[in-house]
């Protein structure tokens, strides 16, 4: 956090001033470690034996937050009968087809659900598939899988099928002793951190747990997150001041650019986007778009109102307010899907726009490939990237394996104006939108994305005719008011779409207020009242010293301006803060209202002793005791009864390429993981005595993701002047590199070469009884974009394996050769590839 | 001024080589007492907030001559208290260094340079070939099931873009049919 997030750091050294104690757990030794009162080595991809032992921890010796647990989590609901755990079935859940390669995951199910869950729609639950392959989990972005909001449960905590004893039995074998096999974390190192955190959670005080979103580079990345929401439950650590699980997000706007997304499997707001097999209409997509109770209860409202923003008054009841005019998806169409499209050539024409993927996707080969491959490329960036050069200067020239007249894209390059010479918000990894100013205007060509794509829309307006095909963009409402000489659209009249208008024409206030009937527009739901009162709310900005220390008055926080999600769970069952201490949101009982320093997250008047009437619906169905109200059932899951293409609980898998094998199950990686077996996509064989080390990958502070943004500034360049391989004395030693040497990296994908950095920073680990040598390497190098300091891709050593939920490759633990020297020249590079690639 | 005991006795280099820190008075001259910083020259401020990582981090955007003459920290803000690390001070180089692009560039096919085109031209050329390659891709149907998409058009970005912006793309390349739109959150 310290390397990657320097000025969010500051607010853990104020904690720690304040009596903190920080744990850094990392496969390096950062500026982290460096301040932190204990820092833990851990071998990369082993974090849920750690995060699972955790657990195994607190539930045998019974050290949950007990009243918490059982107010405010599924802990006493009963699993059915028919669910069948890893400990069953040697490292598969029950449901698991291996055809396929994928789950069913009805056995997972809550006892009775069959009678329960009749508003339960059958797809969702039965269609491990077809939701996994639209990577339907990433619409939990804002909410849970649908569920039955009511299900048997023993509150004793004792019937072998509640979640609670379902959960004990499966961690039962992530021990302390399982952590220093595969995590070489030892006995007592593990028990001073298990100390730690339980004596640091319950009434009077709260743990956090932040990551930086490496702990999504695995196969099992979504489990990851899911392992650590367990703890975090069972200690009673969310929704609370000081507790929760902080992702720290990368880049300026990755939480808005996910919120309103350019992602393929979602619209605005999370809802998902209409598939073809599922969705014919209007009301079959709205019967599984999401759970019917809980706040998606109004899922309708969400969708029309969306539909209204985009197709204005050609959006009617009659024709289903224009849903199908929503293209529909049949199956995986994510980042690199659609580069094995290129490559076979469905994909003619690409956009690539702030972004890199030349030298910042995995196999970065295989992108370059699809590159060469389009009819028309348009890159938009502030320097000539790596992804703009590729055919002048890209490895593949210097191999041979391209000749730059034999490639046949067309591509555009548009330079883009920086940050500072247009208007608009970014939203910030804790959901806080940011209204940024326009200093000057942008020189020369540069222009917005936000122009480019107003006066793309408009041309292509112009061209289309009257075919069935063009009445989506005929009718679309693209309208907005254009200032200045280059005709800058209005950002503000785009914000205030987003955040949506009522009947009168006037902004609404919140999206509570939005109606399914087709009388209110809204372009992201979650969004609605960043313009409430005709106002930005985006641009306050009231010093923080003049405010408490929540601050809301600075920037605008979805939902509803509330900086703290489900900060019910800040009060025990009654409405009362759980202690003094920690007090943050309560229910006022002569008011009849809940109060506190933050928006409570809550129905401000929903009294805490109120229970749903029987069928009750949306979020009228949520008793004043449920606190996670994006949930069906208002409760935070410790089990998953539905909603992960791998499992309803977190299993250790070994990543797809592992020197170890997994000691827990006979089965080796997840088994619903995404691989691509062609050529262009080779993998390392696990256990492989050619590629005997772990590699992981990171940031520095000095340098921003591929370096298209840092590399080309003087400061910058000069503060880390060149890429290097982190290595262990001992590992130097018995290789013979020499710090400040070369080093040559290899992997079946290519090889690459790397200054040698021999540091104690990186500690040789004894795993399995053997020494584990990892391997670190900042990726932020390229041989382009301007940069005053170039070096060898790092990302072109990584495998294209995903996590099924989300599609995310795993750049986070793989595993290589290391010899010293620099890496061959020409063809003789590919013969050296051929060489290890033969055993 | 330039002259006598009393400007001898005040020269920093004689402060300093008579036993002063030179990290205190002793650093002063008459010039460095003259010294202004930029920001007191600027035309305008503009609030802004750094473009690097998720933190938010708030900076004053300072503009003299139509140029970016500084980019401090915002001290406002309750997230970073004037603070920013090495990109964000770093950040008026992101705005101002010579390797900034501000040109079209155009690759024709097969092309072995780059070659200059007018934006105007370029926006139409693209909208062109938008509209050809979507037509020539169309689906109107897939096994069956209507779809009315292409899978002839791809788009990558928008992590590093404004809320506003990611919002037009979306709406754009859905209107279009176009869903293979993905960003680094992917990555």
């Amino acid at each position: 956090m310290a390397e990657c997030h320097p000025v969010g750091f500051q607010w853990v050294v104020e904690a720690r001033a304040r009596g903190a104690k920080v744990f850094h757990i990392d496969p390096r030794f950062t500026r982290t470690s460096a301040i932190a009162d204990r820092y833990i080595p851990i071998r990369a991809g082993s974090d849920i034996v750690l995060l699972g032992a955790l657990v195994n921890h607190v539930l045998t010796h019974e050290l949950d937050f007990r009243e918490y647990v059982l107010a405010y989590t599924n802990a006493s609901t009963i699993v059915s009968e028919d669910f069948q755990d890893t400990e069953d079935l040697d490292g598969l859940f029950s449901g698991f087809d291996p055809e396929t390669r994928a789950y069913d995951p009805s056995s997972w199910a809550y006892e009775g659900t069959e009678e329960a869950a009749a508003g339960l729609r059958g797809e969702q639950l039965e269609g491990g598939r077809h939701h996994a392959e639209a990577a339907g989990a990433e619409q939990y972005g804002s909410g849970g899988a649908p569920a039955p909001s009511k299900s048997p449960t023993d509150p004793t905590l004792t019937h072998p099928r509640c979640v609670y004893q379902v959960l004990k039995r499966h961690f039962a074998r992530y021990t302390p002793e399982l952590v220093a096999e595969l995590c070489g974390i030892s006995p007592e190192d593990f028990a001073e951190l298990a100390d730690a955190i339980t004596a640091n959670s319950g009434r009077e005080r709260t743990t956090a747990w932040a990551y930086a979103v490496g702990w999504t580079q695995h196969t099992v990345g979504a489990q990851y997150i899911r392992t650590a929401s367990i703890l975090q439950l069972l200690l009673g650590n969310m929704g609370r001041p000081g507790g929760g699980i902080l992702a720290l997000r990368g880049h300026a706007s990755i939480q808005g650019s996910t919120d309103i997304p350019t992602l393929f499997n979602i619209l605005p707001g999370y809802l998902p986007m209409p598939h073809a097999h599922r969705h014919e209409g209007l009301d079959d997509y709205l019967s599984q778009a999401g759970p019917d109770t809980g706040f998606w209860g109004r899922k309708r409202s969400y969708t029309v109102s969306l539909l209204k923003a985009w197709w204005g008054d050609a959006a009617t009841e009659e024709n289903d307010f224009c849903f199908d005019y929503l293209p529909r998806l049949t199956g995986d169409h994510g980042h690199y899907t659609t580069v094995m499209g290129q490559i076979d050539g469905t994909v003619k024409g690409y956009f690539v726009v702030g972004e890199n993927p030349a030298v910042g996707s995995s196999g970065g080969k295989a992108q370059r490939l699809g590159l060469a491959n389009l009819d028309w490329l348009v890159v938009r960036d502030l320097t000539l990237v790596e992804t703009a050069t590729f055919w002048k200067d890209g490895p593949e020239l210097q191999t041979g394996e391209m000749r730059t007249e034999d490639i046949a894209t067309e591509v555009f390059f548009l330079p883009a104006a920086s940050h500072v010479e247009k208007e608009g918000t970014f939203t910030n990894t804790q959901r806080l939108l940011q209204w940024r100013e326009k200093a000057l205007e942008p020189p020369g060509d540069c222009r917005s994305d936000l122009s480019f794509y107003y006066h793309l829309g408009k041309r292509i307006r112009q061209r289309v005719g009257d075919d069935e095909i063009d009445r989506p963009l005929r009718e679309l409402t693209w309208d907005y008011p254009e200032h200045g000489e280059q005709r800058e659209p209005s950002g503000e009249a785009v914000l205030r779409e987003i955040n949506g208008t009522g009947p009168d024409g006037r902004t609404l206030s919140a999206y509570t207020e939005l109606k399914a009937d087709g009388s209110t527009r809204c372009g992201c739901w979650i969004y609605c009242g960043v313009y409430a009162d005709e106002v930005n709310q985006a641009a306050r900005r009231k010093p923080g010293s003049e405010q408490t220390w929540v601050a809301p008055e600075w920037g605008w926080a979805w939902p509803a301006n509330r900086r703290m999600l489900y900060n019910r769970a800040s009060a025990d069952p009654e409405g009362r803060p759980w202690s003094e201490r920690k007090a943050y949101i309560w229910w006022d009982a002569d008011k009849g209202e809940w109060t506190g320093h933050d928006v409570p997250d809550f129905e401000k008047n929903k009294p805490p002793d109120y229970l749903p009437p029987d069928g009750a619906l949306a979020e009228a169905a949520l008793a004043g005791t449920d606190p996670f109200i994006m949930q069906p059932d208002g409760r935070g899951w410790l089990y998953a009864p539905a909603g992960l293409a791998d499992g309803p609980m977190p299993a250790h898998y070994e990543p797809h390429e592992s020197p170890v094998r997994n000691p827990l199950y006979g089965q080796q990686s997840n088994p619903a993981r995404e691989i691509y077996p062609r050529a262009e996509s080779p993998y390392n064989p696990p256990e492989s005595p050619r590629f005997p080390h772990v590699l992981t990958t990171y940031r520095l502070t000095e340098h921003h993701t591929a370096g298209a943004m840092s590399r080309p500034l003087a400061h910058l360049a000069e503060l880390q002047p060149a890429l290097f391989c982190e290595v262990s004395p001992l590992l130097a030693a018995e290789l013979g590199l020499v710090n400040g040497g070369w080093a040559t990296i290899v992997t079946t994908r290519t090889a690459i070469e790397a200054r040698v950095l021999v540091t104690d920073r990186v500690r040789p680990l004894r795993i399995q009884g053997r020494v584990i040598h990892q391997i670190g390497l900042p990726y932020h190098w390229g041989w382009g974009s301007g940069g005053l300091t170039t070096g060898d891709a790092v990302n072109d050593l990584l495998p294209i394996v995903l996590d099924p939920n989300v599609y995310i490759q795993e750049g986070k633990a793989v595993t290589c050769d290391l010899r010293p020297g620099r890496r061959p020249r020409g063809r003789a590079l590919l013969d050296l590839i051929e060489e290890y690639r033969r055993g | 001024m330039a002259g006598g005991k009393n400007w001898i006795s005040r020269w920093p280099v004689f402060r300093q080589l008579m036993g002063e820190s030179g990290r205190g008075d002793a650093a002063r001259s008459a010039r460095t007492d003259a010294l202004r910083p930029r920001t007191e020259k600027a035309d305008s401020v503009a609030r802004s907030i750094c473009p690097y990582c998720a933190v938010g981090c708030g900076q004053l955007v300072y503009v003299k001559d139509g140029r970016v003459s500084q980019i401090e920290g915002d001290p406002d803000s309750p997230i970073s208290r004037g603070r920013l690390c090495p990109k964000g001070s770093a950040s008026k180089q992101l705005v101002t260094h010579p390797g900034r692009q501000t040109q079209v560039l155009y690759r024709r096919p097969h092309g072995t340079e780059w070659e200059r085109l007018d934006l105007e031209t370029a926006m139409d050329m693209i909208a062109d070939r938008v509209v050809r390659t979507r037509r020539e891709t169309w689906q109107q149907e897939d096994e069956g099931k209507v779809v009315r998409r292409t899978m002839g058009i791809a788009s990558l970005g928008g992590a590093t873009l404004d809320n506003e912006e990611n919002y037009l793309m979306k709406k754009l390349y859905t209107a279009l049919g176009a869903i293979q739109v993905e960003n680094q959150a992917r990555i």
